[in-house]
């Protein structure tokens, strides 16, 4: 008997040497506690899915006068394959925190969380909200910045100077879910393809139903869709950690 | 022990009947066992899982009827797929549940292709035939491949797609850096077409450097390359001070005095200080060199190398001769050739010599070198191979200096060495390997990058699509890029527009770059007197635009052999040029034009015709359009403005013959007002 016992805890051993058990990196000593956490900067992008978010998210340690406190540690987390570098640290001499994220293999909205201890070892935490696109909507997102985002996007960069000011009737960015939500897959359909006019708006807006195919059509309102604020209503479930 | 083993013994197998007995009973157990394993199979357990997560939906009979059991398979000989991927992956075609968060339930994102033509594995790797999660996803003894993680899904649209796809940015940049970083000056990528890949970098020849810069700056920045310009693309090579100096000493030693690459013009710089700068803005110079600006932006385009500290690098007496003539000392060279007069070289080379960065250069100090230094560097130069990137007046440019990327997709990982703590998977150190090459051994000659975690995901995806399927695939699936041809314009024009690097901003068939218009068909597009004024002083069409023409002091004897050629060679067969005239048309048609431009078409979203109460800043300036296009080009761009520049992002607004010929009318009637008329009396 007491052979097997002796062999069966060898195995035992064996088995458990041979997996490979990966250990977590021990977290930094806070040096300092805040009394809430806030986000800086970095919320609501769009990448691929999988891929890294174009601006790093920065959040920010405050005490309860709602200055910044240095020091404190910050821990951030999300669904299942969100990837965070680093996933934690402690915050800078101006409170803050940053960290580059790269969202999960499915499309969709996923919601990080970072988290740091109050003084009284009680979690505070900020939820932050992120887009990853799809084949589809990165195909609807190539053809806005290529068609539409000169007229939609009122924010203008060096490369591309928005003509949002110059229309008479203004466009609706395509992020203004309280206005495009309101609107049926069909109806943006209509008005891509025919133009303002097909639903008594705006002749600024041209019929791109002879320059874009059908299935471009359908990304762009996949893309429309995706980024909308507030979501649309089928955007599916929210990636949040478990 | 041992009597209770006996009289167990005796008690089963005493006697035949007793041991036929037992012995059925264990062989119909053991018999049992292969359908008690299917029964509690994996997958059997998550199309149950899936039939209860759709009990309750509304659409549920739909889905029911769409459910199959069993073990699902895709069979595709000539892709060599068998994938059961869709036994546990159930709902893969049901759009409806779009809102289920849980896998294996979630529905496919939209795709261009099938799974029953294509499979899942083509995409996603991973072993197909198997029916446990474990054995599916991950990388076991018996398969390599698993699943590939979705950060670089877009390698496996390049197995089939050798062109870049609007739907894949990631696979696109990867390809563009692999090409431009400087990689395959060294490594040999042969594609799955059987061509081998092309550097699209152009690192300058050092058999002249002496003449451009001095052996401090060649120390300094080859010890810290972006310490120098932070966009510059030469990697550091970490070498010692020692081989510094060395390295350094040798291309000095090596470098042989060029004619003509040295220039002392006897003219003053403008007086005015700030018409340095005056000038390096009006020549657009910023279209395609960067400059640093006080808030640490890069203002500016990346065609050509950083000028934040230029005046820290280059000789004034070669910077002169460069601003007169680039020619002289790189053929090749995509700067144009811009006809300064000596003033302007001299005010535009002032300018460019104070952008200076004192700190650079002052804890370099050189002796001269000795005979041996000088053979030293002259190795060092060799075992770097850095003859591979750039010529060197006598070094062999070496052949297949770097391992071959043809395949690297499909490296067996029992050919890799990893580092300790990495994950042992081919994507892992692939991208290991182009963030940190020299930590894999220091002693590897490949030198330090400084790409973006962005940048490596990218470089990674592309490496990855280099796999054996892309190289075996059967040839109707494979997608050909389209590739540069290599027109180049004939005769004198032709040589006067490589002199002038046309092609460094502009396409003409199928050749050069898309900063600017492509020209292929400009000669039935515009009128010659336009094209006359337009060369001699070219004015702003596109508000909107930082990068414009630049103004280069012609010849009038340039400006028509330019303006010839163009009006004669670049002519589209769809536009006959003198079908439709530039006036006589009837006022109620322009009337009626005028109607359409402001009203139906709305045209003044994009364009400016009347510069008091239009904005529209997307397309070119309006107001002088008749005397800029003929009509016929202008009626032929109604009805299809792709059909005459593919990809313009003017819409086809599908016009009838009659709205067309009105709106052409109108257009043709706008000829820029009083101001043109005086010009041309």
């Amino acid at each position: 008997m007491k052979r097997y016992s002796a062999l069966f805890i060898g195995m035992l051993l064996l088995a458990n040497s041979c997996s490979r058990t990966q250990e977590s990196a021990p977290l930094p000593k806070p040096t300092a506690f805040g009394a809430a956490i806030v986000e800086s900067s970095g919320g609501k992008q769009f990448a691929q899915t999988g891929a890294l978010l174009p601006q790093p998210v920065v959040v920010q340690v405050n005490d309860a006068q709602g200055s910044a406190v240095a020091g404190a540690l910050v821990e951030f987390a999300g669904a299942p394959g969100v990837t965070f570098d680093p996933a934690s640290g402690l915050s800078d001499s101006s409170g803050q925190v940053t960290t580059n994220v790269s969202l999960g293999g499915t499309a969709g909205r996923y919601q990080l969380t970072a988290a740091t201890l109050d003084k009284s070892h009680k979690r505070v935490e900020v939820k932050i909200e992120e887009i990853a696109l799809g084949y589809q909507e990165t195909l609807g997102r190539h053809l806005n910045d290529q068609y539409c985002e000169r007229c939609h996007n009122p924010e203008s960069t060096v490369e591309r100077v928005s003509n949002y000011d110059n229309l008479e009737v203004k466009p609706h960015p395509f992020t203004e879910g309280d206005t495009l939500n309101k609107m049926s897959d069909a109806d943006l359909t209509a008005i891509i393809s025919h133009g303002g006019p097909a639903l008594n708006k705006s002749a600024l807006m041209p019929a791109w139903g002879n320059t874009l195919s059908k299935s471009d059509i359908q990304a762009l309102i996949s893309y429309i869709r995706a980024v909308s604020d507030p979501p649309s209503r089928n955007a599916g479930p929210v990636y949040a950690k478990n | 022990m041992k009597e209770k083993f006996r009289s167990l013994w005796q008690k089963l197998f005493g006697d035949s009947v007793r041991a036929f007995g037992v012995v059925s009973l264990v062989f119909l157990a053991s018999m049992a066992i292969a359908p008690a394993k299917n029964f509690f199979s994996e997958w059997r357990h998550y199309q149950h899982g899936y039939l209860s997560t759709i009990r309750n939906r509304s659409e549920a009979n739909t889905l029911r009827r769409h459910f199959e059991g069993g073990i699902q398979q895709i069979w595709l000989p000539d892709l060599g797929v068998v994938d059961r991927c869709t036994s546990c992956h159930v709902g893969l075609k049901e759009a409806s549940l779009a809102d289920v968060a849980t896998q294996p339930y979630r529905p496919h994102p939209v795709i261009p292709h099938k799974t029953e033509q294509f499979g899942c594995t083509v995409c996603h790797r991973g072993q197909g035939a198997a029916t446990t999660v474990e054995e599916a996803h991950n990388s076991t003894l018996a398969w390599e491949q698993p699943i590939l993680p979705a950060k670089y899904i877009e390698s496996s649209c390049g197995e089939c797609h050798r062109g870049s796809l609007p739907g894949t940015p990631q696979l696109n940049l990867g390809r563009n850096l692999l090409a431009r970083e400087g990689c395959v000056h060294c490594h040999t990528v042969k594609l799955p077409d059987g061509s081998q890949m092309k550097a699209t970098d152009d690192p300058p020849s050092l058999s002249h450097i002496a003449d451009k810069t001095t052996r401090e700056w060649i120390f300094a920045w080859l010890k810290d390359p972006q310490a120098y310009a932070s966009t510059a693309t030469m990697p550091n090579f970490k070498l010692s001070d020692d081989d510094l100096r060395d390295i350094s000493a040798f291309l000095v030693a090596n470098s042989t005095p060029l004619a003509g690459d040295t220039l002392t013009v006897s003219a003053k710089a403008a007086s005015d200080p700030s018409a340095g700068g005056s000038l390096y803005g009006e020549s657009f110079c910023a279209s395609c060199h960067a400059v640093q600006n006080a808030a640490g932006n890069m203002v500016g385009g990346d065609v050509g190398p950083e000028l934040t500290k230029v005046g820290t690098k280059v000789r004034p007496e070669w910077l002169q001769a460069w601003l007169r003539n680039p020619r002289v000392y790189d053929p090749e060279t995509a700067m144009p050739h811009y006809r300064f007069n000596d003033a302007q070289v001299a005010t535009l080379s002032g300018f460019l010599e104070a952008k200076t960065d004192s700190d650079l250069l002052s804890n370099v100090h050189l002796e001269a070198p000795t005979p041996e230094q000088i053979a030293h560097g002259k190795r060092l130069v060799s075992d770097y191979g850095c003859a591979s990137c750039h010529e060197i007046a006598g070094i062999k440019k070496p052949e297949n200096f770097a391992p071959e990327l043809s395949r690297i997709g499909s490296k067996p990982i029992t050919q890799l060495i990893f580092l300790p703590g990495m994950q042992h998977t081919l994507p892992d150190y692939i991208a290991g390997k182009i963030k940190q090459p020299r930590a894999f051994s220091p002693g590897l000659k490949m030198p330090q990058y400084t790409f973006t975690a962005a940048q490596i995901d990218a470089l990674t995806t592309e490496l990855l699509s280099l796999n054996d399927r892309s190289y075996t695939l059967p040839p109707s699936l494979a997608v050909a890029a389209t590739h540069e041809s290599d027109y180049q314009p004939a005769g004198k024009a032709g040589k006067l527009m490589t002199d002038l690097a046309c092609f460094s901003c502009h396409r003409i068939n199928g050749h050069g770059a898309d900063m600017a218009p492509d020209l292929t068909w400009e000669g039935s597009s515009v009128q010659r007197d336009w094209l006359v004024q337009f060369l001699k002083n070219p004015g702003t069409l596109r508000p909107a635009l930082i990068r414009r023409m630049p103004r280069f002091n012609f010849t009038d004897a340039e400006v028509n052999e330019l303006t010839d050629y163009i009006m004669t060679v670049y002519q589209s067969p769809a536009v006959d040029r003198d079908s439709m005239p530039l006036n006589g048309y009837p006022q109620g048609q322009i009337e009626l034009g005028r109607q359409l431009y402001y009203g139906k078409y709305s045209c003044q979203g994009c364009h400016i015709m009347d510069t008091k109460t239009d904005k529209g800043y997307i397309g070119p300036t309006l107001t002088h359009v008749g005397s800029r296009l003929t009509a016929a080009w202008i009626y032929q761009w109604m009805k299809n403005p792709q059909a005459l520049r593919p990809g313009t992002i003017e819409p086809n607004r599908s016009m009838s013959d009659e709205d067309a010929q009105a709106l052409t009318a109108f257009l043709v009637s706008q000829k820029g007002g009083g101001k043109q008329e005086t010009a041309k009396k």
